[in-house]
């Protein structure tokens, strides 16, 4: 009863937690440019397929880590630079059409190079099980459990510590002003696509052991990480990993007790349900409208 | 001025009409036939679409659930039940439509990013159900839809039929039938457009708070148009089931929505013309670039990503722009 | 016999800040009624709650002896009241000429059938509608705008487009937010004019306005407000010579 409760947690927290750099990727771009990008889960599949192929050429698993994180983060600077930045004055709806044909560019460019096949990544240390209270606990999931762990805190550190996340911040509150004061606002929105690219690879690598991955991988990561920004309010910080870890364990959970047919339902559902009673979700900033 | 207007509307549908009358002479095979019915009926339900989107300004990322909503009731009300075509398209219709007002009150109430993730999960509840519910939809494999038929009198794309002494194959049937439905598809929604009704929809995407000053309920005006967009998808949903003659859950998915809205956004928001370009536009590029292989995705995600950087206002609106002042030049280089 | 509009003892704080402090004030009809103080005293403020844009944190609004403090802003136009807005709100995906009969939006039946079948009735409401539109264009001084798309028209044309678009759905009461900001002397001894022939023909008119030259004349009665709350209230004569009033103007 209790290890089975137990179970169900173990699996939603780290999938949740998966989530949950997911949203952070969407609340980063969101803060700095009010753009959502529908592209944030390819991310996340460029950073497992390019792990895993480069691994197979014979790469050691940290350098090819390395090189998976820094293609994404080059392909989150392109993404900003070509497609995002030409449309300045565009529609809430043509920038989320945009980014999604950048998602769809994406992915056709990932079903080129790797095939429409799944992969199977390794663990990063044991396949031995961990054994807790008659649950099984993957040892991966303490690896995606640790590192998002030390991602957030090194996003907070960044935005209250260091001048460029100072800048960042300056920018998603007032651009005009931020560029007054000497702030360079394009690059500023490259850097905050950058490191959203950096947080959905590392998220997409360390959970392609758990999920496995493939070219098409990115679309459901994606919004289901749309959906736990969402659950936490857009543009909060706080909101984005409160909402991944929620949506995690509650689907984990409705999969457990109650239907794994429905478990995608349950996402959706959720979304609905708190937006009908927070229309800005959990921690989302509360907008008076001045006329 | 009046009259102009009056004039432009109809002469839009003039020229529709007789681009549909013109069209069967370029249509060398059942196929063409086949996607060209099509794109009729998709067009018919993005013309509803911009009716939300376009003149209203509210977002639906998950419209293909109502499309597949009717799809699916006609499929199940005159496949398994027997009822007849039309009473089965028609309490579709009224079905989703009370769905869609019932979802539309709260989920209207949220704006931009939060309405397109709310209207998202509704497409993909929809199309969750759709999957699940084997004894009823067949699941993921789909299901067949019988031929459409009035008073015992079928519509079948196999069948042979005379119309006005003219022989006529089943597809070509079903191409002047699905033309018809395209015709007073558009021609209500120009009628709305122009309107009280019409006007109260566009405030709400001009300024919502000048609409409320001025005494429009916005909030009753997004349901309405919420659910006219919905039963024009249910109607369109049914036709498409009919016409298919088999339905997968493919038809409610998150990427037929995606299909639609980028149709409305990529032929051009608030344009009816437009949008029925842009169904044309996005059901033709897969035929094309089938010739590409692997290169289709690719090129599908590219050509979408440029339009929209290079034409934020959409295909339609930008053309008409670039001709006009074309010809604002010659007048003007005429005149000196 | 009451007063139009009766304000008792408002309130409106935004997140502690009380914009709004404690104001009283009743509007006669026929008046008109002016509403002035420094920047940030909260005279938009007050206009937004009295429209019903903003919901009270304290404190009554009657219109008519009726208390509207809950009612939404569509609900208040059903009760006759209208307003311009000082960031004018025009719909920009319309022509001048929709936009002012979108004012009229409550005088025109709108009935989905014979609106989808562009039935008689509709044309000829709609016909009575784009005259009735017109008429008050030409009457606000803005006529030869009829069908020009209204992103192409000027800022003063569009200051009197939106005046005509509140008269176009005949209120007793209309709200004016300074009318005059960003006209030159021209538009504003036209708007004068405009103003009092409004007053004129009997409709009640609240007016924030920064132009002391034009609130001084034509007023019947002024508001002071200063920091949220009521500094002083009479006439333009007695608002003159009161020393409060001097004092916050003068001494800063």
């Amino acid at each position: 009863m209790f290890s089975e409760f137990l179970q169900y947690l173990f699996t939603g927290v780290t999938i949740g937690a998966t989530y949950a750099l997911i949203a952070l990727g969407f609340t980063l771009i969101y803060n700095a440019s009010h753009v959502i990008n529908f592209a944030q889960g390819e991310f996340l599949m460029i950073g497992g397929m390019a792990t895993v192929s480069l691994t197979a050429m014979g790469v050691p698993m940290i350098l090819a880590v390395v090189l998976a994180v820094v293609l994404a983060g080059i392909l989150g600077i392109l993404l900003q630079r070509f497609a995002i930045a030409p449309a300045k004055q565009a529609d809430v709806v043509t920038l989320i059409i945009i980014t999604i044909g950048a998602s769809i560019f994406i992915r056709g460019i990932a079903q080129i190079v790797w095939g429409k096949e799944y992969h199977v990544m390794q663990n990063f240390t044991s396949d031995e099980p961990i054994q807790v209270f008659g649950a099984v606990l993957n040892s991966q999931s303490l690896w995606v459990l640790g590192i998002g762990a030390v991602l957030v805190v090194a996003l907070v550190l960044f935005f209250t510590r260091t001048l460029i996340g100072k800048a960042i911040l300056a920018t998603s509150m007032n651009k005009e002003a931020a560029r007054l004061v000497g702030i360079r606002t394009q690059m500023v929105l490259m850097l905050a696509f950058m490191v959203s690219a950096l947080l959905g690879s590392v998220a997409g690598i360390v959970v392609a052991p758990i999920t496995f991955t493939s070219y098409d991988i990115g679309i459901i990561l994606g919004l289901k990480g749309f959906v736990a920004a969402a659950i936490g309010g857009l543009g909060s910080g706080l909101g984005a990993v409160v909402g991944g870890l929620l949506l995690g364990v509650v689907e984990a959970m409705s999969a457990g007790y109650l239907s794994s047919d429905y478990k995608d339902a349950v996402a959706f559902s959720m979304i609905l349900l708190v937006l009908f009673f927070l229309p800005r979700g959990l921690f989302g900033a509360k907008v008076v409208e001045r006329v | 001025m009046l009259n102009r207007l009056m004039q432009s509307r109809l002469r839009g549908v003039m020229v529709l009409a007789l681009i549909l009358i013109i069209l069967p002479a370029f249509l060398g095979n059942p196929f063409h036939y086949e996607l060209v019915t099509q794109m009729a009926i998709i067009a018919a339900t993005v013309v509803g679409l911009n009716l939300l989107v376009g003149y209203a300004g509210q977002i639906s990322l998950g419209h293909a659930g109502f499309f597949g909503l009717g799809a699916y009731f006609t499929g199940i009300a005159t496949g398994t039940y027997g009822w007849p075509s039309v009473p089965a398209l028609l309490v579709g219709a009224v079905v989703v439509g009370i769905i869609a007002w019932v979802v539309g009150r709260p989920i209207l109430r949220l704006k931009g990013h939060y309405l397109s993730m709310a209207t998202l999960a509704v497409g993909f509840i929809i199309a969750i159900i759709l999957n699940n519910e084997r004894a009823l939809t067949g699941g993921p494999d789909g299901m067949p839809v019988p031929a459409f038929e009035v008073f015992g009198w079928e519509l079948s794309t196999f069948g042979q039929y005379s119309l006005f002494g003219l022989q006529i194959e089943g597809f070509q049937a079903w191409y002047i039938f699905a033309s018809v439905v395209l015709l007073v598809a558009v021609w209500f929604a120009l009628n709305l457009i122009e309107s009280p009704i019409g006007r109260a929809l566009r405030s709400v995407h001009g300024s919502e708070v000048a609409a409320r000053v001025v005494g429009v309920n916005t909030a009753k005006y997004k349901s309405l148009v919420f659910v006219i967009s919905a039963v024009y998808a249910s109607l369109m949903g049914s036709l498409y089931a009919h016409f298919q003659g088999f339905i997968t859950p493919a038809v409610a998915s998150f990427e037929f929505s995606i299909l639609f809205i980028t149709m409305v956004v990529l032929g051009g928001m608030g344009s009816t013309f437009g949008v029925i370009l842009g169904a044309v536009v996005l059901k033709l590029l897969p035929q094309v670039l089938a010739d590409f292989q692997e290169l289709e995705t690719v090129m599908f995600g590219l050509i979408l990503m440029l339009t929209m950087i290079f034409m934020p206002k959409g295909l339609l609106p930008t053309l008409t722009a670039v001709v006009s002042t074309k010809l604002g030049k010659k007048k003007a280089g005429g005149a000196a | 016999m009451s007063a139009l509009v009766e304000v008792k003892g408002l309130d409106k704080a935004f997140g502690g800040v009380h914009a709004v402090e404690d104001v009283s004030f009743a509007v006669e009809a026929g008046q008109v009624f002016s509403v002035i103080g420094p920047n940030g005293a909260g005279k938009t403020t007050l206009f937004n709650l009295i429209t019903g844009l903003y919901t009270p944190t304290g404190g009554e609004i009657r219109l008519n002896g009726e208390s509207t403090t809950d009612l939404e802003p569509n609900e208040l136009a059903e009760r006759g009241m209208c307003r311009t807005f000082q960031q004018m709100q025009i719909c920009m995906n319309m022509t001048a000429i929709e936009n002012v009969m979108l004012g009229r939006h409550l005088k025109l039946k709108s009935n989905l059938f014979t609106t989808l079948f562009r039935l008689p009735a509709l044309r000829r409401d709609e016909a009575a509608a784009r005259a009735r539109a017109a008429e008050l264009m030409e009457y606000v001084g803005c006529g030869e705008y009829l069908e020009t798309e209204a992103s192409a028209m000027s800022y003063g044309a569009l200051k009197r487009l939106e005046i005509a678009r509140a008269l176009a759905a005949e209120p007793r009461i209309i709200l004016l937010d300074e009318p005059a900001a960003g006209l030159n002397a021209t538009e504003t001894a036209a708007l004068e004019q405009l103003i009092r022939k409004i007053a004129d023909e009997g409709t009640t008119v609240m007016l924030v306005e920064h132009d002391m030259k034009l609130v001084m004349g034509i007023s019947d009665r002024l508001l002071v407000l200063n920091y949220g709350r009521v500094l002083a209230e009479g006439t333009p004569a007695e608002i003159r010579q009161n020393p409060d009033v001097i004092a916050a103007y003068l001494g800063g």
